[in-house]
């Protein structure tokens, strides 16, 4: 069979589902249980009356394993619509960090000029250590991360990816 | 959460409906038989006691009590299967619930429409460990289609609606609903079935005309053509049955089945290969090693049909119907895929056939298929020799054929279940369905102990008809006491076990496999069956060799009440043919005679 030998890609696969107890625990169940990984998990209201969330889950499948994840997912009866995004259709995918560095003297200074040539935000600071938050895609949040390592990272809370389809098309 | 406060918050009731405050016990009774239920499987227990005193006074729904509540589950699936309705179970909380576990996930594979409803601490007592108290949603969610935990009065009518339109529309499947008990004592609002659609469930019945175009297309040109049938042709209905008849008919293309569709064409149907798969016929096999079009209609591709995947139908146009979207191209990549009903399915390719130009195939290369596929025939897999000496040992092959023939005889409507092993494929091979719904037996799971509880099921469900359980001797044991179930209501099963003293199936592998370390599969310290028909109040009989076999058989249909008839059959018989694990249709094992070895990969195999 072609399929496998098709190789893994990395998607962001989008799931409008209706915001009931148990809703979440049946996607992550499915995954879990199929053997499919999660790389990142973000989950949300998004409607006005916030009936329903939108589940953004990261992944690495090849194209069958990916088509099998959205007929799974998509036969759940809680679950509006399926949307899978790879790098062939054209979306936008965003992740924030919030970054301690603990720092004083010049690494502190160097972790200042980084966070602004990154335009992280420093949102917390003391005598000894900065917050910052930083919002992209996420290698720059990784490369900023990298850089924040040698001038005395600390701790790093990331929220996972939310991501949409370009242009006009809706989920 | 305060319940008092969800109390004060309920809406008045709907015009027109009962005017007195109804408990939610009543509620969920009054919803039941808005949805046609009529009879209920389950065992009490004290989270349930406000639903059993509800059932208590009234008599539109009857309560059958098993003696075990993963039994209740197997009895609701059986009469489901039987009936086209969906089975309904109830059960206490903790214990209760996860005892049905088994049911409800093989309910799940082989897609049967059952609800069970399941008591629940009250909703205070949620999280806090309390007596008998278990996550039952959370234990449940990968074994049902769906599950509720109801923790507002308000809304026990809606999801118990829900509850049964999820259980028999589309791909149809258990179903749990998690009533807790504070919730079944306070007073409730009656809501009758919603009118409106579900807001994000929307199963597509409907094929699509230009697929069905496409399919019919590939079929008019097939030189060798197989139709490849399974448990959705039941699931659609009996008219899915009467409309694939007619289609094997119009196109005069051969078929084969999966063992859950067995009962869809006639087992004697010229037209029909047998079962195909592990245990299937050389013929069916063979065709669908050589076939040039595959028609998958309301099967999916499961690995004891397809056998070594790369080597399975090689070459062939695949066409697969399914209501589940998500099963095709989920193991073997198919040409044309088709969601919908199997009745519509069928039917429209039925209309498309019809209305198409000529064939663009030649007659004469069907007839060459069907001459190659006769030829197959000749090799006569489920051939076997009984020696028919009055002291001679019982094939059990020959003990099924026999029952069969004297089963047809009587001229009864007959349902047979299975448990599983050896004696489940010796029934599928050996039995033959002539009709649909009248073959239960455990698919997907897999699940040992099934049968017992399903003739309950089935024989509740008909109780002017001939139920019979065909089973082993360890099978058997594993939901022995349904006997007691049996005898409270006179329910003349006939429990018909195949006693090799061995788990038949382990042993098998275990010879082909091992080196023939039979490693516990040997069935030490058997009861006596005689003697425990007798102390459940029923009759047993027991047949040691063929003189003893067709009186034996004979007097158990003749018998009124329940009958357990212990057949003592050869040990050490095999079920062939078979396709050993990790080899390809086209490398069949006929017989013990054929002695090739099995790869170390097909030792990895299950």
């Amino acid at each position: 069979m072609t399929t496998q030998q098709e190789s893994p890609v990395s998607a962001v696969i989008s799931i409008q589902v209706e915001n009931e107890s148990g809703a979440l625990a049946r996607v992550i169940g499915l995954f879990s249980g199929r053997g499919y990984n999660i790389e990142s998990l973000t989950v949300a209201a998004v409607d006005e009356t916030r009936r329903q969330s939108r589940i953004n889950i990261v992944t690495t499948a090849t194209p069958h394993v990916l088509g099998q994840i959205r007929a799974q997912v998509e036969r759940l009866v809680p679950v509006y619509r399926v949307a899978v995004m790879t790098g062939r259709e054209p979306h936008v995918a965003r992740e924030m960090a919030l970054v301690k560095v603990i720092a004083s003297g010049e690494r502190r200074a160097d972790a200042l000029r980084i966070a602004q040539a990154f335009r992280a935000h420093p949102v917390d600071a003391s005598a000894t250590s900065f917050v910052f938050e930083l919002t992209g895609a996420s290698d720059k949040l990784d490369a900023f991360i990298d850089l924040m390592r040698p001038l005395g990272l600390a701790e790093v809370s990331r929220t996972g990816i939310a991501a949409i389809a370009r242009g006009a098309a809706i989920l | 959460m305060n319940t008092a406060s969800h109390q004060t918050d309920l809406k008045p009731h709907a015009a027109g409906t009962d005017t007195s405050v109804l408990s939610g016990a009543e509620v969920l009774l009054r919803v039941l038989a808005e949805q046609g239920v009529e009879v209920i499987f389950g065992y009490p227990g004290g989270a349930v006691l406000p639903i059993y005193d509800a059932i208590f006074r009234q008599d539109a729904i009857r309560h059958v009590l098993v003696r075990h509540e993963q039994a209740a589950v197997h009895a609701a699936e059986a009469y489901a299967r039987s009936t086209g309705k969906v089975g309904v179970v109830l059960v206490t909380s903790g214990p209760g619930a996860t005892n049905t576990v088994t049911g409800l996930l093989d309910a799940m594979l082989d897609s049967i429409p059952v609800v069970c409803f399941s008591g629940q601490v009250g909703v205070p007592l949620i999280g806090t460990d309390a007596f008998q108290e278990a996550d039952t949603t959370g234990i449940t969610r990968p074994a049902t289609k769906y599950n509720y935990l109801i923790r507002r009065a308000e809304d026990v009518a809606p999801c118990v609606h829900e509850a049964f339109h999820i259980a028999r529309s589309g791909r149809p499947g258990p179903v749990l609903v998690d009533l807790p008990k504070n919730l079944m004592v306070g007073p409730a609002p009656y809501s009758e079935a919603p009118r409106v659609p579900h807001p994000s469930y929307r199963p597509q019945t409907e094929p699509g005309r230009e697929v069905i175009a496409r399919a019919v297309a590939a079929m008019k040109g097939a030189r060798r053509p197989l139709f490849y049938t399974g448990g959705g042709i039941i699931n659609a209905g009996p008219e899915a049955s009467a409309a694939l008849r007619k289609l094997v008919e119009k196109t005069g293309f051969p078929c084969t089945s999966t063992l859950m569709g067995l009962g869809s064409m006639p087992a004697g149907d010229r037209r029909f290969l047998g079962m195909l798969g592990m245990h299937g016929t050389y013929e069916a096999n063979m065709a669908t090693h050589g076939c040039d079009v595959l028609i998958a209609l309301g099967s999916r591709f499961d690995d004891r049909v397809t056998g070594r995947l790369d080597a399975f139908s090689p070459g062939s146009f695949k066409i697969h119907a399914d209501i589940d979207p998500s099963q095709i191209n989920k193991i073997v990549p198919v040409d044309v895929g088709i969601v919908g009903d199997a009745r519509r399915v069928i039917e429209m390719m039925l209309e498309e056939w019809e209305c198409t130009p000529a064939n663009t195939r030649q007659p004469i290369d069907m007839a060459q298929w069907w001459h190659q596929i006769n030829e197959w025939r000749k090799t006569d897999s489920l051939g076997f020799v009984q020696d028919r000496a009055p002291g001679a040992i019982i094939r059990p092959q020959y003990t099924i054929r026999r029952l069969h023939e004297l089963v047809t005889a009587t001229g009864r409507d007959t349902y047979v279940s299975t448990e599983v092993g050896q004696h489940q494929m010796w029934a599928a091979q050996h039995f033959g369905f002539d009709r649909p719904n009248r073959w239960l037996t455990s698919g997907g799971l897999g699940t040992m102990g099934y049968g017992l509880p399903a003739a309950v099921g089935a024989q509740i469900a008909h109780p002017d008809a001939l139920v019979i359980d065909i089973a082993g001797e360890a099978s058997t044991l594993m939901n022995i006491q349904e006997l007691s179930t049996i005898a409270q209501y006179r329910l003349p099963v006939k429990v018909f076990i195949l006693n090799n003293q061995y788990m038949g199936m382990v042993r098998q592998w275990q010879e082909l496999l091992h080196d023939s370390r039979y490693s516990e599969s040997y069935s030490a310290a058997l009861p006596d069956f005689v003697k425990l028909a007798e102390s459940f109040h029923g009759k047993g009989l027991r047949a040691t060799c063929v003189g003893e076999l067709d009186g034996v058989i004979a007097e158990m249909l003749a018998h009124p009440g329940p009958v357990v008839a212990d057949i003592c059959v050869a040990q050490d018989e095999n079920c062939y043919p078979m396709i050993p694990s990790g080899a390809a249709h086209n490398q069949m094992l006929l017989g013990p005679d054929q002695d090739d070895e099995i790869s170390a990969e097909g030792r990895m195999l299950v």
